[in-house]
């Protein structure tokens, strides 16, 4: 222990252990260098390397008859994007990004509300637990479960036929646009699949920032005379909206950058997914497989900034 | 003051119906891995048996998928572990320019869609000329697994005070002593969480995997091709239940290693 009396800079410690200990001691910005190099090494070079190489593929376009990629920039890949067929897939997409945003909005909100509110204990567990082995279950079960429950000779057929609702079914199906042969190559089925796959997704921001309502606020509006619809409508929806936003963006970019639901569960018609897929795959066209993944980059960027402008992150 | 409220009945009546939709599909999952039927969904299963399991523990193809996979996880967890933790610890000893930007990029493999890591990697891994191997699929794993990792170390670093690691130095340790001694065990139940959800992810993965694997095939592609054109209906009704069981027990074992806590692990997966 004399050690720690002989307080003489820079010789308190021995051996190689202990001069790089006094190196670190002195100098801290160089052990924060050592500590950050590996993880800013491997995400700048892989990552972000990988990103710059994909953004600067989608200005290169592809030859017409040798179907070879020229190497110079060009934004004819990007004009393509708007032709009819392609505009219709970044058109398609987003609407059912939009529309399993909002249903998940509002399956999500009762869990969230209840468990950040009125479950306790066991209860609140049991409900942590609810949400969180779907959302880490696997993907692809999950997808396949549907699957097997959609399916013509599925549980769902078999429910609305022995319940003697198969001329709904039947009804729903022959709708135009969402409709088709069954539900599992319907957009409805999609909708389904996606809606199930990303709702845990919903649930947990929205539950973290319910969690943060102070309950004497509630209290306190009812006192000063606003019905539970006002309380709701004024009080907590408005500070329940970080977590919304939060979980929208989830729900949102995975469902613009899937591509494995709607090949399983869907009609024929692409998603901005499967675009990418084909032409990075078969087709061999990199540069527009690479413009079409740019488009959820940019939607995201989009929403973000439309959200940061509407107040959603002040409250975060 | 809140639990002497009682809530409404749909409300609660609306959760329970929302937790039941969730849970619902996965213990379909379970029945079907015990159907008769071999060739359609049909439902409800003409009859039960335990044939299909035996079926499966045979299938050579499944045991490869299943060992790829397993290859894969454990690397990547182990590479994740390392980055991610000495990640954390850099942000959360220090206040520095461009912190937050450091936040942003370890997050961000995660939160753009799996589709444009995927083919980024891929146009990144054709521009450089690298061949599709397990190597490509490591890389890409290893990548968006550090974000599970660093959240998990990230919030267990906040709450380990300076003043220890400063005592033991005080006492005579150095640097590496008192890594071993004070800020390894601190943070040793959320290295394990941490590592335990990115096994779990990775062992899942399927977008990044079909743009970075060439032949091979990890137990998700396997399911995958099965997916897309079923040829064993009961084989994969068997693999995906124990693929069900397999994930649930390190989302169990994170969440009991990090309950005593405020930030729960998995919850930003």
């Amino acid at each position: 222990m004399s050690r720690a009396f002989t307080v003489q800079p820079g010789s308190v410690h021995t051996g190689v252990a202990g001069r790089l200990s006094d190196l670190f001691w002195r100098r801290p910005k160089l052990l924060l260098a050592l500590m950050l190099a590996p993880p800013l090494l491997w995400l700048g070079i892989i990552y972000v390397g990988s990103l710059f190489s994909l953004l600067l593929q989608s200005f290169f376009s592809i030859d017409e008859f040798s179907g070879l990629i020229q190497y110079e920039f060009t934004l004819k890949t990007y004009r393509e994007l708007l032709r009819p067929a392609n505009y219709d897939i970044i058109l398609r997409t987003t609407l059912m990004a939009a529309a399993v945003t909002l249903a998940s909005v509002v399956i999500a909100f009762p869990i969230s509300y209840f468990a950040a509110r009125y479950a306790r204990g066991r209860m609140k567990a049991i409900f942590y637990l609810g949400v969180m082995l779907p959302l880490w279950s696997s993907y692809l079960v999950k997808v396949y479960a549907w699957k097997l429950i959609l399916a013509k000779e599925g549980i769902l057929s078999w429910f609305f036929d022995s319940v003697g609702l198969m001329p709904v079914l039947e009804a729903v199906l022959a709708l135009p646009v969402i409709g088709g042969n069954s539900l599992s190559v319907s957009y409805i089925g999609t909708f389904l699949v996606f809606l199930y796959v990303w709702l845990p997704f919903m649930i947990l921001p929205i539950q973290a920032s319910l969690e943060r309502v102070p309950a004497n606020l509630l209290e306190a509006s009812g006192d000063l005379g606003a019905s539970q619809g006002q309380t709701f409508r004024y009080v907590v929806l408005p500070l329940a909206l970080p977590g919304i936003v939060a979980g929208s963006i989830f729900t949102f970019s995975l469902t613009l950058g899937d591509y494995i639901i709607p090949q399983i569960v869907g009609s024929s018609r692409l998603f901005i997914g499967q675009a990418v897929y084909a032409h990075q795959g078969t087709a061999g066209n990199i540069p527009l497989a690479a413009a079409f993944a740019v488009v959820p980059i940019i939607i995201m960027a989009f929403y973000l900034w439309m959200a940061k402008r509407k107040g959603a992150f002040d409250a975060l | 003051m809140r639990s002497d409220q009682r809530s409404s009945k749909w409300l609660k009546l609306a959760a329970i119906a929302g937790l039941l939709f969730l849970h619902l599909p996965l213990a379909l999952i379970f029945l079907y891995a015990f159907t008769t039927e071999a060739t359609s969904y049909q439902f409800p299963p003409p009859g039960l048996t335990l044939d299909w399991f035996e079926v499966t523990w045979n299938r050579a193809d499944v045991w490869e998928a299943l060992g790829l996979s397993v290859k894969v996880a454990s690397i990547s967890t182990v590479i994740a572990l390392v980055l991610g933790t000495l990640c954390a610890a850099a942000v959360s000893r220090s206040r520095f320019f461009g912190r937050e930007a450091i936040s942003l990029l370890v997050i961000l493999p995660i939160a753009l869609p799996g589709i444009v890591t995927g083919i980024s990697l891929r146009s990144a891994f054709n521009l450089a000329d690298i061949p599709y191997s397990t190597l490509t699929i490591i890389l890409g794993h290893a990548t968006f697994c550090v974000v599970v990792v660093y959240n998990n170390a990230v919030a267990r670093f906040r709450r380990l005070s300076a003043s220890m690691i400063e005592a033991s130095m005080d006492l005579g340790a150095n640097s590496f002593q008192t890594f071993r001694y004070i800020v390894l065990p601190n943070i040793a139940t959320a290295m394990l969480a941490g590592g335990m959800l990115a096994f779990a992810l990775s062992f899942d993965e399927v977008i990044v995997t079909t743009f970075t694997a060439g032949q091979q095939a990890t137990l998700p592609i396997w399911m995958l091709e099965e997916l897309v054109r079923p040829r064993q209906r009961p084989v994969t009704n068997v693999v995906a239940m124990v693929v069900v069981l397999v994930t649930f027990l390190p989302i169990l074992g994170a969440y009991y290693l990090t309950r005593s806590g405020t930030d729960t692990a998995g919850a930003g997966k």
